[in-house]
C-alpha cells in the first residue's frame, strides 16, 4: 500500500473538488438502531406475484410506535455512548430522511432534545431521498473541519414505504445510523478526503402529499445509481491517489444486493472487500440509512489501520464519497452499544397482514 | 389541543430522556420531578436524568384500550422499579405479553406515544423494552 500522510491534509487553493477541512476530522462515535421486525420478500411475492421471491431475503419493518424519529434516536444514543462525550457538546444535529414525521416541524429538534443536547445547537432535516444522511455528514464534517465546533452529529434514517405491487415495497425498509463527526486525534475513524457529485437527473421522487414514491423504472440504473456512483468514487480515489487494492472495505449504496455488487466489480472491488457493509439481503434498503449503516457495520469489524470507501447514493440525483483510515481508537469504544449484528439478530418475522397494519396501509374509516 | 400541546412541551424532558430530581436534602431519587422530595418534605430543585434501566414490578395487558391508544391495542402497562428507586408507569413494547415476567430487566426507548388525529401533534415518550445487550450499560 502507498503512504498516503503526505498529500491528503495539504490545504491550498485548487481546482480539485476533494474537500479538505481546515483541520483534520473523523468519526469519534457511531450507533445504528434497525426495528426487529422482518417482513420476507416470499410474502410480498405471495400476495402480488402468485408466490416465489423477491430481490432480497426480507426487510426491517419499523413497529407500530417507531418513525424516522424515534430510529434516529436510538441510533444516536448509541452513537453518544460510542463518543464518550456530552451530547451539550453538539453544535449541530442533523437529521436526513426522506420520511420524516411531520412534513413541517424538524425531526432534529425532538432528536437533540431527546439526546439533552439543546438548546446550543444548529438543528435541521435535510432530504436528498438516499444520501440525506451522508449530506449531513459532509455538513458535520464542514462544522468540525472549519472549527466552528467540536462535534456534530450526523444521521441518516428513514422508515421507507414503497407502493404496494410495486418493485420497491420488496426493499423499502426501516432503519437508520448515526455519526458523531470530531477533531481526528480523537476518531475512531479519520477522513482521508471526501467528495459530493450532483446532477439534476429525475430517476425517483414523490410529489407532495403523496404516500408512495415514483420512479423511472430501469432509468434509475445507469444514468443514475451506476453514474453517479462510479463518477464520484472514481473521482475521489484518482484526486486522493488511491485505487480499490487501497482499500479494505468498499460500503455502496445498496438499494438490492445486485446494483451494490455490480458497480462494485466495475470499480475494481472484489466481493469479499463489499461483503461487510452491505446488507440489504437481510435488512432491505433504509434508504437515508442504508450506506451509513453499511459503514457502521464495517466499523464493527475493522482494525486499526484499515481504510474504507463509503459512497452513497441519492436519487434526483447525487453521490457523496468518502475516504477513511480506523485508528487505534476503535477497540475501546466500539463495544459500548450494540452492533449492527447484535440488531440484525434481534428479528421477528411478519407476514404480510401484520405488516400493512404497522406501516398504516389499512384505512380504518 | 392547545392545552395538550403545552402539557407534552412542558413534560419533554421527564417525557424524552427520564429527566428526574435528586433531593438535595436527603438524596432521594424524584421521578417524576415534583416541588416537595416525597421522603424528607423539604423542597426539591436539583435535575437527575435517571439511567432508564430497571425491572418490571408488575404488569396488566390493555385489550380495551382509551381513546388516542386503540392503535396499538393489545400492549402492555407496567410498574418499572427504576435502577435508582423510583416506581414509574409505563407501556412495554418489542415484547409479547407471553414473553413478560416479573422481575425482567427493562431498559428506556423513546417510541410515539399518541397522536391526536392526522393533523394534531405526535406525543414522544419512554416506554421500556427487555433489556438489549446492556445498551447503555457503559
Amino acid at each position: 500500500m502507498k503512504d498516503l500522510k503526505e498529500p491528503r491534509l495539504e490545504n491550498s487553493v485548487s481546482d480539485s473538488p476533494i474537500m479538505k477541512p481546515d483541520r483534520p476530522v473523523g468519526i469519534v462515535g457511531y450507533g445504528t438502531y434497525i426495528p426487529m421486525y422482518r417482513l420476507p420478500s416470499t410474502e410480498i411475492a405471495r400476495v402480488w406475484s402468485g408466490g416465489g421471491r423477491g430481490p432480497i431475503k426480507e426487510k426491517a419493518v419499523a413497529g407500530l410506535d417507531e418513525d424516522t424519529v424515534t430510529i434516529a434516536i436510538e441510533a444516536a444514543r448509541n452513537a453518544v455512548s460510542r463518543a464518550g462525550i456530552e451530547a451539550c457538546e453538539l453544535r449541530a444535529i442533523w437529521v436526513g430522511s426522506e420520511s420524516p414525521p411531520y412534513a413541517v416541524k424538524p425531526s432534529s429538534t425532538l432528536v437533540a432534545e431527546a439526546l439533552g443536547a439543546t438548546p446550543y445547537l444548529l438543528a435541521a432535516d435535510i432530504e436528498f431521498a438516499c444520501k440525506a444522511g451522508s449530506e449531513a455528514l459532509q455538513s458535520a464534517m464542514g462544522i468540525v473541519g472549519s472549527g466552528m465546533g467540536d462535534y456534530a452529529m450526523a444521521i441518516g434514517a428513514d422508515t421507507a414505504q414503497g407502493r404496494p405491487g410495486d418493485v420497491l415495497e420488496y426493499t423499502a425498509a426501516s432503519g437508520g445510523t448515526a455519526f458523531i463527526v470530531g477533531p481526528a486525534e480523537r476518531a475512531i475513524a479519520t477522513c482521508l478526503g471526501s467528495l459530493s457529485y450532483a446532477t439534476d437527473t429525475p430517476d425517483f421522487w414523490r410529489r407532495a402529499h403523496q404516500h408512495y414514491p415514483s420512479h423511472g423504472g430501469r432509468f434509475t440504473g445507469e444514468p443514475a445509481y451506476f453514474h453517479h456512483i462510479q463518477s464520484s468514487a472514481t473521482a475521489l480515489m484518482e484526486g486522493l491517489g488511491m485505487a480499490a487494492s487501497d482499500f479494505q472495505y468498499a460500503v455502496l449504496h445498496q438499494p438490492n444486493v445486485k446494483f451494490p455488487a455490480r458497480v462494485a466489480k466495475r470499480l475494481g472491488f472484489t466481493q469479499s472487500q463489499i461483503e461487510a457493509g452491505l446488507l440489504s439481503n437481510l435488512i432491505g434498503n433504509t434508504y437515508a440509512g442504508a450506506a451509513l449503516t453499511g459503514f457502521s457495520a464495517v466499523l464493527d469489524i475493522a482494525k486499526p489501520g484499515d481504510r474504507i470507501l463509503l459512497v452513497s447514493f441519492g436519487s434526483g440525483a447525487g453521490s457523496d464519497a468518502f475516504a477513511w483510515e480506523i485508528t487505534g481508537q476503535i477497540d475501546a469504544r466500539r463495544d459500548k452499544a450494540p452492533k449492527v449484528q447484535d440488531y440484525i439478530n434481534r428479528r421477528q418475522e411478519i407476514d404480510y397482514a401484520i405488516y400493512t397494519r404497522y406501516r398504516g396501509k389499512l384505512m380504518m374509516s | 389541543m392547545t392545552t395538550k400541546v403545552a402539557d407534552d412541551w412542558r413534560l419533554r424532558g421527564q417525557r424524552y430522556r427520564l429527566e428526574g430530581e435528586r433531593c438535595e436534602h436527603c438524596g432521594e431519587m424524584i421521578f417524576p420531578p415534583r416541588d416537595i422530595c416525597p421522603a424528607c418534605k423539604k423542597p426539591t430543585k436539583t435535575t437527575h436524568t435517571l439511567s432508564g434501566r430497571g425491572e418490571v414490578y408488575t404488569y396488566s395487558t390493555v385489550l380495551s384500550a382509551p381513546q388516542g391508544f386503540e392503535v396499538y391495542a393489545p400492549y402492555t402497562v407496567a410498574i418499572i422499579k427504576l435502577e435508582e428507586g423510583p416506581m414509574i408507569t409505563a407501556q412495554l413494547t418489542d415484547v409479547a405479553s407471553a414473553d413478560i415476567e416479573i422481575g425482567m430487566p427493562v431498559e428506556m426507548v423513546t417510541r410515539r406515544i399518541r397522536t391526536q388525529g392526522d393533523d394534531g401533534p405526535i406525543t414522544y415518550g419512554y416506554k421500556f423494552r427487555p433489556v438489549f445487550l446492556g445498551q447503555g450499560a457503559e
